[in-house]
């Protein structure tokens, strides 16, 4: 999977940043809405989830903030522990409540869920906003048949009878590829194929055309085969409900084929932020540097060793002082002891990239041009002839 | 589904004709096999002190010195069709279903077990009410309460609940509310006779032994529970809006009852064979009384009919198990 010309044009004109800075997306008049010019639809603001233990307060998520504009994709990267998957649960309001102390303000659509009752949480869960989890089997009931499942969550939120919620749970697993709904809607889900399975997911998950989607690695536990084809289904449905899409992943690949926007974290914080293009042809982060060359390309030849970033995620418990990849990072000397005391602020390189990194911006360039032959040199090419 | 249970029936009447084969076996075949003869055989069945005639009489009456697998034959065809035992001169009718014939009570043993059951039905039906529901919802709030006031309380009074035994229990019981107090009577009223006070008279036997079950139970339901609302799919539900309740009902508490069915069946079986200790404790004449009275006289037709009979209700209590769990999980159906 790699970005091929036409998605990464693709995803160079419709990138939009934070809102404020963003053309009217061209997308969003599918979902027969109002073309909402500058609010985001959702809004997340220093976002803290943190967990006291006996051992000590686990960091998950630190003060993470970002915006997402309806119709539009945002790719959350990291490795395992950088507090990806903590974060969609957050704002989802699905973390555990009674372990978890959570800050900050999660605006969707204005409001703050954060600061909502739980019962009004509840409400929108589902309804106005809907998850796609990693393993589809032990994320479906195994006595309930699929019909039901998807039923269930248009029953909880729709003034329907069982008939018609039913004939919806057909109407969506046409939707979603599944070959006669009408037959396969009494099927238990061990009588699903994985790819299958994934595709009720969906359209559970969907089956209340929710403003927001989050897809949570949604491919990592299916075949290669059929990674693409859902990653397919999530963009073509993407465009058909006009949903705003939070796909939360380690596979780069992934991000590249669906994002317009991507977010590298690490350690429960922002490591690098923007448009698919910029994270790609100009990463800033030598974590995001990590991340490309750690990953295969096809669209290179195969004499380059992929190069795995040393180390392991820090403990969210004793964070490294200062930038929390140093210690894995080469260049952390680099930057005259700043890398070992300060905590790098989020700065705006260029408009819509944010990177928070003490590399200054001259020694960035000089680093990145180090790199060549490595991916995001070639990709960057690809890039600009695709533009 | 209705293959499944065919299926289940068929295997059903396999088991139980080899549960009978095994109780043959351990009654005639291992004696013999121990050495001793069709004479010594029919000794035991004669009482004590017999004279030599008299034990040959029951020797041939019973055909204990025909060949193992006609013996076999007839047992079976007794509990088929009735059995006549004779010498000749005196002939004794055991009617259908005969599972043998009590020369010390001079009767069959069928009707027998048969006016013991009601009590000990009654017995487990009863507590087998109280320790599912109390077992089952102490466990449920225990779970869902998990490290407060309440669950280290339900889950202390569970430990007291599985460590002590009946004969304890059921003595401060009926040394408080029967002795002392005289609140409840226990004495068995047949329930066709007058329903309050057959459920009156049994309330403490069924608490005391409600108690002990409820204790396991709970402890399971717990377990259970805890393990279930950490599945996958509970969050998945969660996250499509539904209410708490029907997360931890409708989705969490059935796929937890599952392991709880299994037991139950087990147990509510083995109790049907006879509440040993509870009846005991508490002289209600059941199947367990019953049980220990045909041990101490030595009566094999009666240990042998109580011993199928218990066998019986295991195997049934274990079928009904396996088509419930059918119906709560399709994964079984295959």
């Amino acid at each position: 999977m790699s970005v091929s010309d036409g998605d990464a044009a693709q995803a160079a004109k419709r990138r939009g940043f934070l809102g404020s800075r963003s053309k009217p997306a061209s997308d969003a008049s599918v979902a027969g809405g109002p073309v909402r010019l500058s609010n985001s639809m959702l809004d997340v603001r220093d976002l803290r989830i943190h967990f006291p233990t006996d051992d000590g307060i686990v960091k998950a998520v630190d003060g993470l903030s970002f915006a997402l504009e309806r119709g539009k994709t945002l790719g959350i990267v990291g490795e395992s522990g950088s507090g990806k998957s903590v974060t969609s649960l957050g704002i989802l309001g699905l973390h555990q409540h009674s372990r978890a102390d959570i800050s900050g303000q999660v605006l969707l659509d204005g409001e703050d869920l954060i600061a909502a009752s739980a019962e009004r949480v509840r409400e929108l869960r589902g309804s106005k906003m809907a998850m796609i989890f990693q393993d589809p089997l032990s994320a479906l009931h195994p006595y309930y048949t699929v019909g039901a499942q998807i039923a269930e969550a248009f029953l909880i939120h729709n003034k329907v009878g069982k008939k018609a919620a039913r004939a919806h749970a057909i109407d969506m697993l046409g939707r979603v590829g599944i070959p006669q709904p009408s037959a396969r809607v009494d099927d238990y889900p061990h009588q699903f194929s994985g790819g299958m399975r994934q595709r009720a997911m969906i359209a559970m998950a969907l089956s209340c055309d929710p403003e927001l989607l989050i897809a949570d690695e949604p491919t990592t536990a299916l075949d290669v085969t059929v990674q693409a084809q859902i990653l397919d289904l999530i963009s073509d449905l993407q465009s058909e409900f006009g949903s705003a899409v939070i796909i939360i992943t380690h596979d780069l690949g992934v991000v590249a084929e669906l994002s317009d926007d991507i977010l590298v974290m690490y350690s429960g914080r922002v490591a690098e932020y923007g448009s698919a293009e910029d994270i790609f042809a100009r990463p800033a982060h030598p974590y995001t540097w990590g991340l490309l060359s750690s990953m295969p390309r096809i669209d290179e030849a195969r004499t380059e060793r992929l190069i795995p970033i040393k180390g392991t995620p820090p403990s969210l418990i004793n964070v490294p002082s200062g930038c929390p990849f140093h210690p894995r990072c080469d260049y952390a000397k680099l930057t005259d002891g700043k890398s070992f005391t300060e905590i790098p602020l989020l700065r705006e390189i260029e408009p819509g990239h944010l990177v928070a990194c003490h590399l200054t911006g001259s020694q960035r360039q000089r680093l990145r041009a180090e790199r060549t032959g490595i991916a995001s040199a070639a990709l960057s090419d690809v890039v600009e002839e695709g533009a | 589904m209705i293959t499944f249970i065919v299926r289940r029936l068929f295997a059903t009447v396999l088991l139980l004709i080899l549960v009978s084969m095994i109780t043959f076996a351990i009654f005639f075949l291992i004696p013999k096999l121990a050495g001793q003869t069709s004479y010594n055989l029919a000794a035991q069945y004669v009482g004590r002190n017999p004279t030599p005639s008299a034990v040959h009489d029951i020797e041939t009456k019973l055909g204990l010195n025909e060949p193992l697998q006609v013996q076999f034959g007839r047992f079976l065809k007794g509990i088929v069709a009735g059995e006549t035992y004779s010498n000749g001169s005196s002939r004794v009718y055991c009617p259908p279903p005969c599972l043998g014939y009590s020369w010390r009570n001079q009767q069959p043993v069928w009707p027998l077990l048969v006016s013991n059951i009601p009590v000990t039905l009654s017995l487990a039906a009863g507590a087998a009410v109280i320790w599912l529901v109390s077992g089952v919802a102490v466990g449920v709030l225990s779970a869902l309460k998990r490290g407060t006031i309440f669950d280290r309380a339900a889950m202390s009074t569970a430990l007291l609940g599985v460590s002590l035994p009946i004969f304890f229990t059921g003595q401060i019981a009926l040394l408080l509310f029967s002795a002392n107090w005289h609140i409840f009577n226990v004495q068995y009223v047949p329930i066709t006779s007058n329903p309050l006070l057959w459920a009156k008279n049994l309330i403490l036997p069924w608490l005391t032994l409600a108690f002990l079950y409820s204790a396991l139970y709970a402890r399971l339901t717990r377990a259970g529970m805890l393990e279930t609302m950490n599945e996958d799919y509970i969050r998945t539900a969660r996250a499509k809006g539904l209410p708490e309740r029907t997360v931890i009902f409708k989705h969490g508490l059935r796929a937890a009852l599952t392991p709880i069915l299994t037991i139950f069946g087990l147990d509510l079986g083995l109790l049907l064979g006879g509440a040993v200790l509870t009846e005991v404790t508490f002289s209600l004449h059941g199947l367990g009384l019953f049980t220990i009275e045909a041990i101490g006289n030595a009566d094999l037709p009666e240990i042998m009919g109580v011993v199928l009979l218990a066998s019986f209700f295991i195997v049934i209590a274990n079928l009904i198990v396996d088509i419930l769990y059918a119906v709560i999980d399709p994964r079984v159906r295959l």
